[in-house]
């Protein structure tokens, strides 16, 4: 009895069984690679002579200068910060109303559609595209930022808050309803607390995510530190932005660091 | 019976110094944010503010009849900004790869110098906002889609990274120990014992990236970088509404059908 054991083994294919569904795909990516990098116009030797710049770059990221440029700095960082702030407590205001319309368990549908809509278009539109629009209708400063920030934040946060609305445990609703409690004790005593810690959570998270996005929003002329950014690259002094990058990396880790602690600290 | 005189008639949830204590924190939210907005509107011109009602309604009225005779022009820019999407992303990919293998705890060859390096190049990465990308290679290497490309891709490896890296420290370790146990070396071991359990995770998180990326190379050429943006940019500098808003709702169709086909596929993968 001597049967013969195969003495090599190929791990079998993991995602798509067929081979020929494989081989399709395989072709299909390939010809969509060559036909994409065949249309992509790149002037090589504009390039090579950035490399050089590059350089310069990598060397000022290196030996940043934080000093010969620290008014517009600082001032750019106080505009971000600030923005930051009030832009998050207006949005989380803003967007507690509009997620308890936005959860189909506890709001008639009329009010359901409507916040929905309002959730939609929010996070369909970038914050950039709103920040140009603002911007145009508010002027240059970080005023218009603060109202990019905080409607952007309406669609992140309502929608969250709502999803989480919709997933609470019915029978404290129940409960609470069967004690002769109206529509407003209800969300008070048995929907706000279930919800809270996530509703916390969630604004720290926006704090930092409304950050970031502060550094951006500048470069269209809504204030904060990406207005400066933009501003020293355009001047050519890589120093200067090797040290704004650096502030705004630095703020970004303390930020997150931040905001994971108080958030393990409240739950 | 004295003892029932000393409950309250009414029902409180927390004690007397707890309310005090997260009074005293909600009226020091409210004091750092009225600090924080005079801070911030100390330079507004509230002229414009006041003013901004009838700038809206002047925006719309010019947006008003929607210049569709645009659109042919605009396809070219669209499959340049889907080539920066895409080729960005497998670059992402390809460089965040070997990054999450050396963040990850369980695979991370040196714990003391490479993981915090690794993690170092995720955090960078994910702090700086692809348009800050885009602006820095626009400068560096002049403008164009190569400059999108590369600053997508630099983008990704941050979020692609930090998941990924998720993922491997997340892997069954028995099933590592079976393969180590029939005398596989290191290489081995990752292709048969952590490779296969992290493939779901990876192609996900590439599809989903893929998604988020074809959303933010729209705007790249706010800057520079190539794609629909340049369109956007240049429509925005001559005040034609009419175009800018074709071009929004292209950007808009565009991102609707991204995330169908990425929810789709992601659907099929896990």
């Amino acid at each position: 009895m001597s049967t013969s054991y195969p003495t090599t083994w190929r791990r079998p294919p993991q995602l798509i069984k067929s081979a020929r569904l494989r081989y399709a795909i395989q072709f299909a990516i390939a010809l969509y690679l060559a036909v994409a990098i065949g249309t992509l116009e790149v002037d090589w030797a504009r390039v090579a002579a950035g490399l050089e710049r590059g350089g310069r770059f990598a060397a000022g990221f290196l030996q940043p200068d934080f000093v010969s440029r620290w008014d517009d700095i600082s001032r750019g960082l106080v505009e971000s910060l600030t923005m930051t702030l009030t832009s998050t407590v207006v949005g989380v205001l803003l967007s507690v109303p509009v997620g308890i319309g936005a959860a189909s368990n506890i709001a008639p549908a009329p009010i359901y559609f409507v916040c929905r809509s309002i959730i939609a278009v929010s996070r369909a539109l970038q914050e950039i595209i709103i920040a140009i629009f603002l911007v145009a209708m508010f002027g240059f400063g970080p005023f218009a930022g603060f109202l990019t920030l905080s409607f952007a934040t309406i669609g992140f946060l309502a929608k969250l808050l709502a999803d989480d609305i919709e997933e609470i445990e019915p029978g404290q609703v129940e409960a609470v309803r069967s004690t002769g409690a109206s529509w407003w004790q209800m969300v008070n005593y048995s929907v706000q607390p279930q919800v809270m810690p996530r509703l916390i959570g969630l604004s720290l998270y926006r704090l930092d995510i409304n950050f970031r996005e502060s550094a951006v929003i500048g470069i269209v002329g809504a204030g904060g530190i990406g207005a400066t950014l933009n501003t020293a690259i355009d001047r050519y002094e890589y120093d200067s932005a090797g040290a704004i990058l650096l502030l705004i990396i630095a703020i970004v880790m303390v930020a997150e660091y931040g905001s994971s602690y108080l958030r393990k600290f409240l739950q | 019976m004295t003892t029932t005189d000393t409950y309250s008639a009414v029902w409180q949830r927390r004690t007397p110094r707890k309310r005090l204590l997260i009074w005293t924190g909600w009226v020091a939210l409210v004091a750092l944010f009225v600090w924080c907005w005079q801070l911030m509107t100390e330079n507004t011109i509230w002229a414009f503010v006041t003013d901004a009602p009838r700038q809206a309604a002047d925006i719309g009225a010019r947006m008003w009849p929607l210049e569709w005779g645009y659109l042919p022009e605009l396809m070219g820019p669209l499959w340049d900004t889907i080539n920066i999407a895409t080729l960005g992303t497998i670059g992402g990919v390809i460089m965040a790869v070997p990054v999450a293998f050396l963040a990850a705890r369980n695979t991370t060859p040196s714990a003391t110098i490479l993981r915090p390096i690794a993690l170092f190049i995720i955090v960078a990465s994910r702090s700086i906002n692809s348009l800050i990308w885009a602006l820095l290679l626009v400068a560096i290497i002049g403008p164009g889609l190569l400059a999108g490309i590369v600053a997508i891709a630099l983008r990704s490896i941050g979020f692609v990274g930090k998941l990924l890296y998720e993922a491997i420290e997340e892997t069954d370790r028995r099933q590592i120990e079976a393969v180590r146990a029939t005398g596989a070396g290191g290489l081995q071991v990752l292709t048969y014992g952590i490779v296969p359990q992290i493939m779901p995770a990876f192609w996900g998180i590439s599809v989903f990236r893929w998604d988020i990326n074809i959303r933010e190379s729209t705007i790249l050429g706010l800057v520079g970088a190539g794609g629909i943006g340049l369109k956007l940019n240049a429509s925005i500098n001559t005040l034609s509404w009419d175009e800018v808003a074709v071009i929004l709702l292209l950007i808009l169709g565009t991102v609707v059908v991204s995330e169908w086909v990425s929810a789709k596929l992601r659907r099929a993968i896990i």
